[in-house]
Parts: C-alpha cells; structure tokens; sequence
C-alpha cells in the first residue's frame, strides 16, 4: 500500500504536546535586547513632535528609534501592501501605526521607557466607514482581473421569468492567531539572521533585502514553528522590517513580540464587503444570467481588493455573467488574504441569493444547483483540471441527512427549539507557486529533504516524507524533512492552500530523479530499494543529492477550482432567537489527499471558521477615532469549545492530472467556504427570517 | 518609575527555586524568563486564551494573569513537568491519537487545561467538556479533535487506575 493516502500522526504532534516544540518567542540568544513598538493614538494627521528625553533616562535603555533617527529604507519590492513605509516620516494614516520603536535591555525596561516617549500630533478628521463613502471607489488591480464580463447579463435579466436582486454585509475580521507575530533579528558581523513568525520567510527576505539595501545573500530569515497564521504572517509587515532595522543600527540582536492588541493593526485583516447580486433565472431555478458587485476598504496608502465575486465567475452554468470589485480608500491598516479570502466572504452573498431563488423557484436547494452544474467555467469557458462536486452534493446530503427536510420555513422544530437546516455550494481558486526542493540519500540509507517551506499547522512536515518515501520505496520512517530556512531551496509562501500541491510536487520531482539516477548508477534496468546504499558503496559515495522543483507551467489550459458542498443544522430558540449551529457536515473535491488525518484537520478547522463568520467574528471601528473597538480575545469572539458542535467532513476521492505533479489542490481554506451561507440559509429555514449579513446576530431575529 | 526587586521562592515541576523578581512580573514571565520553561505560551497576556495556562496546586490558572510575587510556596506544574522525562500523561497521549492539535502553540494550555478538567470531574460527556475546556481557545480550531481526546484519555485514566 502506497504511504500516500496513509493517515500518519503528524511529526510534529510529541513536540507540540510537551511544550518543546520552539517559536520564535522561545529562543534564546545571549544578549538580545527587547523592543516595544509606540503607537499612534490618531487615524488621520501628523506627528508634530516626538520627545524620547523621559523614555532613554530609564535604566537599561538602549534607543528610541523614530521617524527621525530611523534608517531610510529603500523601495520595498517584491510583497504587495508595503507602499506606505512607516517610520519614515511624521505622515499617520491609521491608527496603531508605529510611530516609535523603544529598545531595552529587558522587557519590562522597553515597556515603561515606550509608555515615557511624548508624541504630540496635528489631527485631522479621518475618513473611517467606507460604506459612507462609496462615491469613491476606485478600481485596483492585484493578482485577477477587477471585472469580468461573459454574455449579455441585461439580455438575460429582460428575459428571466424570476428575478432575485439583493444587497449583502460581510464584516471585518481578524486573523488572531494564537501566536502574535514576533521576529528576533540577529546581527552577526554584518549578516543579518532573523527568526521569523512567518508564512514566507523568502518575501520576508526580500522586504528586508531590498528596503535595508543589503544584497539578499547577506539576510537570511528562519522559522522554526509557527504558531498559526491563517494569512497575517503571509505577507511581510512592518514589523519585521523595523525589528531588523534597529539590529542592524545596533549592531545587537533584538526580539520583538507583538502584544496580542498589535495583531489587530500590526498586520492585515479580512475587509468588510458591500455586495449586491442579482440573478435571472427561469421558472425552473435554471440560471441566465448573475450579476455580482462587491466594494471594500482598503488603506489610504495600499491597495488590496477582496474579490469577493471571483467564485461567482466559475461555480455555475449560466450564458451570461458580470463581476466586479471595487475599493475605498480609507484611514485604517492595509487588509491582507484571510482564511478564505475572496470566495471566502463571496460566497456568502451568492449562495444566500441561491437559497432565496430556491425559496421563489420552489426548488429544493441541492436540486436547484444541480440544475446549474457547469461542466466548463462559464467565464473563461475552460474545461476544469478536475471536479467532483456531484459527488460531494450527493455524499454530503446523505451523510447530513438532507432528504428529510421538510422544505417550509419554521416546520421543524424540537419543542420551543426551531430547527433549520441550510446548505450552500463552496469554491475556491486553486492557487499554485513555483518551488524547488532538494533530496539526498546517504550510505546509512537515511534520505533528507531540503525546502524552505514554513511550519504553520498545516500537517507539512508529515506530508513532505510521505511523498519522497513513496517516490523512493523507502519506508517514511526513513525520511527526514529540513524546512523553514532561505538558505534552503526556494519555496513558495505557505499560503493558497497551495503548499502540498507546490512543495510536494517539487519534493516528488527530486525524489523522483534521486531514484533515476540511482538507477542509472546501479547499471541495471531495476533496482529496488533495499538495494540503493549498495549502489552508494559501489561507486564509493557517501551521499547522492539531487535539486528538484515544480512550476505551474502545466495544466494552464484548466480552470483550477476547489470544491465543496456544505450543509448545516441550527436551533433557535423561538423565544430568545440566539442562533446556534448544532451540526455541519462538508463534502469536498479538493484532487488527491497525501495525509487523511491532517487532511482532516484541516477541513473541520476552515468550517469553524466558517461558523465563526457566520455567528461571531465582528471586529467594529469607531467611526470618529477610527480606532478597532476591541483589539483583544474577550470583545473579538472567535469561536471556542462551545460555539462548536459535531462537525464532519469528507471528501471524494479524486486525482488531478492537471493542477500539480501529485494529483493534489488545497485542502487549507476551501473548508472556511460556504459554511457562512449555509448556516444563514438554515437561519431562514429555522426562523423564516432572511439574514442577508453576518455575522448573524439575535436582534436581527427578533 | 521605581522598580521594586523581591524574592518569591516556589515549587516549579517538583523543584524548588528562590528567585529575585520585579514586584510586576508575573508567573508567565518567571516561568518563561527566568526559568526557561517557555513551554507556556504567551496568547494575550490578559487572560482572555488560555495559551498560558498551568497547574498551581493542582488548580488550573492562567499564569499571564497571577502575579508571581503572590506564588510564595506555590506547586506549580507546567507542561514540562507534567509527566517524567521521555514518558507522557495520557492526555498528551490522547492529543497525539486524536490529532488534537494544528499549530500547536495553544497545546500546552489545553493539555493542562484537560488535566485539570478531568480531575475536576469536568468531562464526563462531549458538552460537559466543551462547556468547561472553554477558557482555552484554538484558532486553527482543533476543537473536535480536543474534546475527542479529553474524552478517551478520562475513560483511558479510569481503566489504569
């Protein structure tokens, strides 16, 4: 039995229990100095003075850096949401922008010395809640196009016997790892080593690179565990840039931690969205055509658009349909990717409007979508590398239960407890990077891969061995997995659910010509591998190391998509209408699993996050000082062990010949897609009440 | 500001330490700081995660929030002691069985956190332990898989004793 598909505990797992495993904010470095970020208490303005006297009295004080002492970085390249250098000058354009940089010999020491540094600002009114401001969207481009147009959408409507045309909210929210992003840079003779809380510790390498002016081969960034990122390590951030700035003035080596508060403004978050969709359709539920607009806020000084209609351009059959996306700028932190960007709040207002034609069109709602199964992407009109959403609408409806819904709103119910049950379709963009990876085999018959993936959670350190194990026929106990290093081979990010597809075909193309070329140095047509450290020891090698990489320069004639289909159950008591998930069950098709268990893992933890879209996360800003309310864990709810019932997920079992070497897509965020549409469509069927926003909360059921 | 200098002398994973400390540091930061036990995790530091959670006296506390200059005497465990070196508590057994964990930085608090709730006799079902495990929070939202594993390791604790 191949060990791909082989359900191991992750590597990792021992570690992690017995508290050994290392973060940035465990290591120890003789001599680092601590530094504490000051920051700004306006949203709009200017620094007017800043006075470090009271702050560098404190003992064990080292520096106070600020826009005038601190180094003048160069142009950062290479990472989207760096436009806007902090520390630079006396500019604010958000609140919790850092505007000083306090460097001690302890902790406790930076903490009183940045609570003594006097900053006196010029403020001016900001400009805060983007939905009072719509008459400035702009159009930006990021990695997709803005908007998209396939047929005549007007055509369609005119002729459309149902018309279904509504306004949706999603909310602003936070990654909140539970490991706040910290970087420990070390100075050693003119090198710069950091320690990172990173998604990407080559983007990391190249903002520090290229905004210190130090050639990339003189920075060299590491990340040992990470302690969740979820996209809020994915890019680089200030942070990093500031922390190694000060170590290379020092010429010391410097730890800072973000205090859970800075995770708020200290990176991005998933922006709120205004979306409008409208949808043509025939008596029969069949669709003609879907309009699908969306507007967010971006930051004064970058841009980042939330494609929030990208899956709209894919998921169903329809001749005619039209996206767009558009941004305000806005005094607030630069938004960043959140697990699951894009589709992630998207899907949220396509698949309640689904539900709604549903409702109209008298159709059950996995019928209705079954009606509108594409089987090309209607918008760029390519075949899909792979699919098996049919599957997944047929193994979750019989897993949940589905075909004993009684299809009226408020006609189950459990005593005074209504019952509703709600099921959306879930995509998401299959996103795929270049990567390279290095394996060898040594005379003991231990092989070791190379990448310079990052650690965050995922299962990665388990899944690597088992690709080069069943590529080599070597038991995986036998493997070893090197990571977390820019002076390894080059990886891609860990982010777009995108690392097994990318790293794993990568490490399976080096374990592949490893084996080749073992082959080749045995002499003889086969070889097996018991027989591999005997062709070692004939051609008198210690070790044979070969480089491999993967690039996705194949499959492009594909559309690439991640599927699912999700069905949730909620209670809501009649009287006090708090609604509650009781059940949620998910089918996905996502290509070829490497690891059933983290694979898992994985899956149950993006419908978690779904529920917590759904029900809790909100993070609200004052819209006179445009400052986040609740920059901490008790008024930003995430769920916790309550909020979560019995969650399920599946999968069908697939093989992708076009979007990776290995077969594989992403299993990392398509989970968090469509569990938010699903629960408010059971809102609806539970109450009889229709949420177009979430999260949802009691007033809006009262 | 002044700062005021103190000795606190506790028990920490069986030993006995005496250690000079600033009268605001507390047990996380001791523990962390001065002790190198940096198995407890820093989430928040305002008690809201439970990512720092350790035993004092057997009861569950989160160490971001007790002052250590109030831990005079105190017994506390922390993840590095809760079981002999090379060997594992059976809840840290279950969390491995049960992939009870992603990234594993809340681990060491939830782990604790479960001793402490069966010892409570907290978990004698799936709502009991959801209700009472939810001081310790997970944002890769390992839930299912945690509440599955404080399951097993208090029928897994019954049947060895």
């Amino acid at each position: 039995m191949s060990v791909i598909g082989t359900p191991l505990v992750r590597r990792d797992a021992r570690l992690k229990v017995t508290g050994a495993a290392p973060y940035v904010g465990d290591l120890v470095v003789p001599g680092v100095l601590h530094g504490v970020f000051v920051t700004s208490t306006i949203a709009r303005g200017r620094i007017a003075a800043i006075d470090s006297t009271a702050a560098l009295r404190i003992p064990g004080i080292v520096q106070v850096f600020t826009h005038e002492n601190m180094p003048r970085f160069g142009k950062i390249k290479g990472v989207p949401g760096q436009a806007f250098l902090l520390m630079q000058a006396n500019e604010i354009q958000y609140e919790g922008q850092y505007v000083a940089f306090v460097v001690a010999e302890t902790l406790m020491g930076a903490r009183d010395a940045a609570r003594l540094v006097e900053i006196s600002y010029v403020t001016e009114h900001p400009r805060v809640d983007f939905r009072r401001h719509l008459e400035l969207e702009e159009t930006v481009t990021d990695f997709a196009e803005p908007d998209t147009s396939v047929g005549d959408v007007r055509a369609g409507l005119a002729a459309a016997d149902i018309t279904i045309s509504s306004t949706f909210r999603t909310a602003d929210r936070h990654h909140v790892p539970m490991e706040p992003a910290g970087t420990l840079a070390e100075w050693r003779n003119g090198d710069l080593l950091l320690h990172d809380a990173t998604q990407w510790g080559y983007g990391v390498r190249m903002v520090i690179s290229s905004a210190l002016g130090l050639p990339q081969e003189r920075v060299r960034v590491t990340s040992t565990y990470v302690g969740g990122g979820f996209g809020s390590k994915g890019f680089a951030w200030p942070h990093q840039l500031i922390i190694a700035a000060a170590a290379m003035t020092l010429e010391r080596s410097v730890r800072g931690i973000l205090p859970r508060a800075l995770t708020f403004t200290g990176h991005g978050y998933q922006p709120a969205t205004e979306q409008e969709v409208t949808l043509g359709a025939h008596r029969d539920g069949t669709l003609l055509a879907i309009r699908h607009r969306s507007v967010n806020p971006t930051s004064i000084g970058d841009e980042y658009p939330e494609y929030a209609a990208m899956g709209t351009r894919s998921v169903y059959a329809c001749p005619a349909i039209e996206t767009a996306t558009r941004v305000v700028r806005v005094n607030r932190n630069v938004p960043t990717p959140m697990r699951a960007p894009h589709e992630g709040p998207g899907m949220v207002a396509l698949e309640i409007a689904m539900d709604e034609l549903a409702v109209v069109a008298g159709v059950d709602p996995v019928e209705l979508r079954l009606r509108n199964y594409a089987e090309t992407d209607p918008t760029s009109g390519l075949p899909f590398s792979s699919k098996a959403l049919r599957e997944c609408y047929r193994i979750g409806a019989e897993k949940f239960g589905w075909a004993a819904r009684t299809p009226a709103p408020r006609s189950m119910r459990d005593g005074s407890t209504l019952i509703g049950w709600g099921m959306a379709t879930a995509l998401m963009t299959t996103f795929r990077f270049g990567s390279a990876a290095r394996v060898t085999i040594r005379r003991d018959g231990r092989v070791v891969i190379e990448t310079g993936t990052q650690e965050i959670g995922t299962g990665v350190l388990t899944i690597m061995p088992q690709i080069a194990a069943d590529a080599l026929g070597v038991p995986v106990d036998q493997v070893d997995l090197i990571y977390g290093d820019t002076d390894l081979p080059e990886a891609g990010g860990t982010f777009g659910s995108a690392t097994t597809l990318s790293v794993g075909s990568a490490v399976l193309d080096a374990a592949t010509r490893l084996k080749a070329r073992l082959i080749e140095l045995g002499g003889e047509p086969e070889l097996s591998p018991a027989e591999y450290t005997e062709v070692l020891k004939l051609r008198g090698l210690e070790q044979l190391t070969i480089d491999g990489g993967w690039s996705p320069q194949q499959g492009n004639e594909y559309s690439m998509q991640c599927f699912g289909a999700v069905f949730a159950e909620v209670r809501v008591d009649e009287r006090i209408p708090i609604p509650r998930v009781s059940r949620c069950v998910g089918c996905y098709s996502v290509g070829r699993i490497i690891n059933p268990r983290t694979a898992r893992s994985q899956l149950t933890g993006g419908i978690i996050w779904g529920i917590g879209q759904a029900l809790l996360e909100d993070s609200r800003v004052d819209p006179v000082t445009g400052r986040y309310l609740s920059k901490n864990l008790s008024g930003y709810l995430i769920p916790s062990h309550a909020d979560v019932p019995a969650v399920e997920a599946y999968w069908a079992e697939e093989h992708d010949p076009h979007a990776s070497a290995l077969g594989a897509r992403g299993v990392g965020e398509v989970g968090a897609v469509g569990v938010g549409p699903a629960i408010a469509n059971a809102v609806f069927h539970a109450t009889g009440v229709r949420v177009r926003e979430v999260p949802i909360r009691v007033e809006m059921l009262l | 500001m002044p700062t005021t200098f103190l000795n606190v002398s506790l028990s920490v994973n069986g030993t006995g330490y005496t250690v000079s400390i600033d009268s605001r540091a507390t047990l996380l930061e001791v523990l962390r700081g001065e002790l190198g036990l940096t198995g407890t995790k820093p989430g928040c530091e305002h008690g809201e995660c439970g990512a720092c959670t350790v035993l004092v006296n057997g009861r569950r506390v989160l160490s971001c929030l007790a002052l250590a200059a109030t831990q005079e005497g105190a017994e506390v465990t922390t993840i590095e002691g809760l079981a002999p070196l090379g060997a594992l508590h059976p809840v840290q057994q279950a969390f491995i069985d049960h992939d009870a964990m992603q990234c594993g930085f809340c681990t060491p608090g939830q782990v604790l956190s479960a001793v402490a709730c069966l010892a409570e006799g907290h978990a004698s079902s799936r709502e009991e332990i959801r209700e009472w495990m939810s001081g310790n929070l997970c944002r890769c939202s390992a839930y299912p898989q945690i509440v599955d594993a404080v399951f097993a390791a208090g029928r897994a604790i019954v049947e060895g004793a």
